[in-house]
């Protein structure tokens, strides 16, 4: 039977109730007579103290709450895809659909749709053994995808029937007979705790780079497959830009894109505009493998603190499909300060800056959970979450406590710059201060491309770090009075920028960029520069090197398609260098 | 029939802090419910509940606590607070809690909402695209804004940026079409002189008799700021959304507003973030701002402009920084440009139109606009490095490339971003200005721009051809 309670109080979101006996932390409750949804996150002794899903306005002490016995759950299969939820898994379409265009509060939305049938195809047949984790059979959920129906993670035993056909995701496809005898319905559809982190069998290292077709992040700060990464910067310098950028062109199955707090009108952009963009690989619209979960900044804080366990979880359960899954969570600063809203209304102890003590806790819980993994299952499976999360730290300083926690539990590090982003130069990621703990798994990939790829970037990146060391003595004595040698690195650090590093998320060729033309481009400009630096040692002036057409040919060239116009670009510099050399008699 | 539908007053006040009062002993009272406060000398005054248990209940104060004492009633409407709509509000000027200050009858209606509204479901959300002219170059040619944005002004106190709300007020189109903007104005906690400036300018130009405005004025009572915006945005939502009716919302200064929630929240002794405003400052705010924009299968749209002066000229401030988080981008007006009499003093540097790309282009405004704005931000840039190098090495230190863009940053400032307070441009002539200024540079330069835009609106060539 349903453990029932009585509201004490409301303060905002946080409802207290006090239930007949004790009931258990974690559990989902609905609260009041609109039976809107809540969670308990607080117990001492009979009362429970909630946290509310939905706006309490109106509500009244008195009221009744309903425990429901289970803790919040996903709903797990065939209707994610190309689906757009809240924090809780209600489907903003299927809301759309039954009230409007204005959320309404108390209204129940399955999250799977329990009317839609689905044509299953089993992969198990009958008195076959099965274990947590096995595929039974696929659903072709869209063109591009397949969606992988598994055995849930904790259940074993034999297939006693199994039939294809058309199903909902709530109607039997088979039954199984566990070890103890006992026949279990399977359905195509399974639930998991959104906070519990889904099992698998083994993590592996990381040896594969997540190619985002972005040429800063590729080239020289990558993040690896099953790896975690965060693009931390102040409103305005392109965290949600990156983010949709990576969504759109990375080499991932799956993309679960998370708006958490963030705007309403961006998760409009996304939905609008995914589904006309087609993905360069498959040549199947985007729309087609991505999953949207829209908390936005002024749906209720709570919902907007699981919606990131959601996005998560999500994730998990098509990597256990064995796909690579790419998780874009922005921002985690909004989750982190749905946290912070909750703890001050439990009137918890506050660390930094309003913070709980255990922020830096639940950050690393949601980074550990990305990885690369075999999966459960009888056969080997492997499959990947990658993390990248969007940090908006107050005022764009660095230094506040949900920026430094991330850092301690990511591998690459996106560090966005607003005197970048004030000139327009996007994406405006600091080459200083960003990283990546990547580069080793990234450079055996790269080889394939560049034998000697580590050395060209380390040479590449050299010459930026160099040319911000010249750019502060020129801010005292004017570039005019510095050496040709180091004006010349100061000129191949504006080519490096306005040629590779620059990339418009808006241009249609330039949004995208394969990883054979990133190579290509970075050294066309090495090429420039090796050529042109005896120049320079004998004498011939910058303003001359300057002056050449190629220079902002070459800023120019990533604008085309394909690498062809690279290699004419590189006859070309050839070219007009020698006849500068001619000129001067240099050989 | 309960105690409260009999009108019970309670009488039962233990404590009074700052905005807020402590009640015990009620029953039956909802979280978020509309209460009434009732002094001794029979003043009425609005409050809401912003924490309730079985028998006590803190309420917040919309107007002044002043002059009350512990014997003040307290009565539970049993109701959120809620405004009458209608098309009648159109034309008429209220006080901030929406009392007519018009002399007028207060307006009846059978359709009331409550001042919280409701989310727009993300999914149900259309995209802005359509390109609003403000006929300002800075706004039009580099952050262009569209129907249904938002997008705030961040000044400082002594700039004109009230004027230059009233220059986009008067002068926004939709180039093509004839459909103009219903203006629903809101002032927190501003000058007398500053809401007599936008009623002159509202009635000067005709819009008055297509406007609301809600007026809480800096000696009005400063919680009461905590509704004004929200029953602005409630106004534009009905208009929009029910009337069909496109409509720009300006709401200033934010700042005050912000000051009120701030108040409160010191009176309920919570935890403070950074420069004691407290950690739902963020949700808060997007509780208002993100109540602009358009829905799909619906005509109308609110477009929003909420004006704040940022203390200090501090952009890292918290409303500032918090409203850039939620807006979708900025205008930044500078002391400095102000000085050199540039108007509008807008920093083009550090402003942003999100938006901009969807509405801008081929067959929205012109296909260079979007590569004229990023060569235009990226020269100009180059010109305020020139002319921080100027500082230090003087011009003689600059090489002539430099000295190239230093003129231009001069010439950019005076004749692209400085206009008349009247003068509207169209967004080609905005344009045209752009090549103007950009044709100083050498053709290389212009690295931006696609060659085949260069070959067509480039002046050297367009002379030419
Ligand atoms: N790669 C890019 N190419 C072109 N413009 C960009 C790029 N990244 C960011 N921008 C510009 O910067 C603006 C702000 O970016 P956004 O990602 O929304 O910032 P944030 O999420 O950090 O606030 C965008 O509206 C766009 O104009
Ligand atoms: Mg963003």
């Amino acid at each position: 039977m349903a453990l029932k309670g009585v509201i004490e109080r409301i303060n905002g979101s946080l409802v207290v109730a006090r239930f007949e006996e004790e009931p258990r932390i974690g559990d989902l409750v609905e609260v009041g007579k609109l039976g809107l949804m809540g969670e308990i996150v607080r117990l001492s002794g009979r009362n429970a103290f909630i946290q509310c899903y939905e706006v309490t306005s109106g509500m009244k002490p008195g009221e009744p709450v309903i425990d429901t016995g289970t803790p919040l759950v996903a709903e797990l299969g065939p209707g994610l895809m190309g689906n757009i939820f809240d924090g809780v898994e209600r489907s903003e379409l299927e809301m759309w659909r039954m009230v409007g265009p204005f959320i309404k509060r108390g209204v129940r939305i399955a999250p799977l749709n329990r009317d839609k049938k689905w044509y299953f195809e089993p992969k198990v047949e009958k008195g076959e053994k099965v274990v947590g984790g096995d595929i039974i059979g696929v659903v072709q959920e869209t063109e591009y995808f397949q969606h992988r129906i598994l055995i849930p993670p904790h259940l074993k035993g034999e297939i006693v029937e199994i039939e294809g056909g058309e199903y909902t995701v709530n109607e039997p496809i088979g039954t199984l007979k566990t070890d103890e005898g006992e026949e279990v319905e399977l359905k195509m559809m399974h639930t998991w705790p959104v906070r519990m982190p889904r099992p698998y069998k083994e993590r592996l290292p990381l040896t594969i780079p997540l190619i985002t077709g972005q040429r800063v992040i590729d080239t020289f700060f990558p993040v690896a497959k099953g790896g975690a990464a965060a693009i931390p910067g102040g409103f305005g310098t392109g965290k949600t830009v990156t983010l949709q950028q990576i969504s759109k062109w990375a080499d991932a199955d799956v993309i679960i894109y998370i708006g958490c707090g963030e705007r309403g009108n961006e998760m409009a952009d996304v939905v609008t505009h995914f589904p006309e963009l087609t993905d360069p690989r498959t040549g199947r619209k985007l729309i087609e493998r991505t999953v949207i979960v829209a908390n936005v900044s002024n749906m209720p804080v709570s919902a907007r603190e699981a919606s990131i366990y959601l996005g998560v979880t999500l994730a998990e359960y098509f990597r256990d499909q064995g796909y690579d899954v790419a998780v874009m969570a922005d921002s985690t600063s909004r989750w982190a300060e749905a946290m912070r809203d909750l703890s001050g209304r439990l009137e918890e102890i506050p660390a930094e800056r309003g913070f709980p003590a255990y922020l830096a806790d639940r950050i690393a819980g949601i980074y550990e959970r990305a990885g690369r993994v075999v999966t459960l299952g009888s056969e080997r499976r492997v499959g990947s979450v990658t993390i990248i999360g969007a940090v908006s730290p107050p005022g764009g300083d660095f230094s506040e406590p949900v920026t430094t926690h991330t850092l301690r539990f990511i591998g690459a590090f996106w560090a966005l710059d607003t005197e970048l982003a004030f000139r327009r130069h996007f994406p405006a990621i600091n080459w200083l201060r960003s990283f990546s703990r990547y580069i080793e798994v990234a450079s055996v990939w790269w080889e394939k491309y560049e034998p000697r790829w580590m050395q060209l970037r380390a040479r590449a990146l050299k010459i930026l770090e160099d040319a911000s060391e010249i750019e502060e003595t020129a801010r005292i004595i004017g570039e005019k009075a510095l050496p040709d040698e180091q004006r010349l690195t100061l000129l191949i650090a504006e080519m490096i920028r306005e040629g590779f590093l620059i990339q418009n998320a808006f241009h249609e060729v330039d949004r995208y960029c394969d990883p054979e033309k990133q190579v290509k481009l970075l050294k066309l400009i090495m090429d420039f520069h090796d050529a042109v630096e005896p120049l320079i040692r004998r004498g011939i002036p910058i303003e001359r090197i300057r002056a050449l057409k190629v220079v902002s040919e070459i800023m120019r060239v990533k604008e085309e398609k394909g690498v062809e116009p690279i290699e004419e670009m590189r006859k070309r510099m050839r070219r007009e260098v020698s006849s500068l050399a001619g000129e001067y008699g240099v050989e | 029939m309960s105690l409260r539908e009999a009108g019970l007053v309670y009488k039962t006040v233990r404590e009074i802090r700052g905005p807020l009062l402590f009640v015990e002993k009620v029953r039956d009272v909802a979280y978020d419910e509309v209460v009434r406060v009732i002094t001794p000398d029979g003043e009425e005054v609005l409050g809401s509940v912003l924490d309730v248990s079985r028998d006590y209940a803190l309420i917040q104060v919309y107007g002044e606590t002043g002059g009350m004492d512990l014997n003040v009633g307290v009565h539970f409407t049993g109701e959120t607070l809620k405004i009458p709509v209608s098309d009648e509000l159109i034309g008429r000027i209220f006080s901030g809690s929406m009392k007519p200050l018009d002399g007028m009858p207060p307006p009846i209606s059978t359709d009331e909402r409550d001042i919280h509204g409701g989310v727009i479901n993300p999914a149900a959300r259309a995209v802005p695209s359509e390109f609003i002219q403000t006929g300002v170059s800075a706004i039009d040619g580099m952050n262009s804004l569209v129907r249904g944005q938002k997008l705030p002004i961040f000044s400082e106190s002594g700039l004109p940026h009230n004027q230059l709300a009233a220059q986009i007020a008067r002068q926004a189109t939709i180039p093509g079409r004839e459909e103009e903007f219903a203006i629903v104005f809101a002032a927190m906690g501003i000058k007398h002189e500053e809401a007599e400036f936008f009623r002159r300018e509202f009635e000067k130009t005709g819009a008055l008799n297509r406007s609301v405005m809600i007026l809480n004025l800096a000696d009005d009572p400063p919680i009461e700021r905590l509704i004004t915006p929200r029953i602005a945005q409630t106004v534009a939502e009905y208009l929009a959304f029910d009337l069909d009716m496109h409509i720009l919302v300006i709401l200033t200064d934010m700042t005050n507003y912000a000051e009120a929630l701030r108040s409160i929240s010191i009176a309920r002794e919570e935890i403070p973030t950074r420069k004691g405003y407290p950690g739902y400052l963020y949700s808060d705010l997007a509780t208002i701002y993100e109540r602009a924009g358009k829905i799909k299968g619906k005509k109308g749209s609110v477009t929003l402009m909420p004006i704040l002066t940022m203390p200090g000229g501090d952009i890292t401030h918290p409303v500032p920084d918090l409203t850039g988080y939620i807006t979708e981008g900025q205008l930044i007006l500078q002391r400095d440009l102000f000085l050199r009499g540039i108007y509008p003093p807008m920093n083009v540097l550090p402003s942003l139109s999100r938006l901009m790309k969807d509405g801008i282009g081929e067959g929205r405004t012109r296909k260079d606009h979007a590569d004229v704005s990023n060569q235009l931000y990226m020269a100009y840039a180059e010109g305020t490095r020139a002319r921080g190098l100027v500082r230090i090495v003087g011009v003689v230190g600059l090489s002539e490339r430099e000295r190239r863009y230093l003129e231009f940053a001069d010439r950019f400032e005076r004749e692209f971003v400085n206009q008349g307070i009247y003068e509207n441009r169209t967004i080609e002539q905005t344009l045209d200005i752009a090549w103007d200024l950009l044709s100083m540079l050498p053709e290389e330069e212009l690295i931006r721009i696609r060659r085949e835009y260069i070959k067509e609106f480039h002046p050297k060539y367009r002379r030419a051809g």
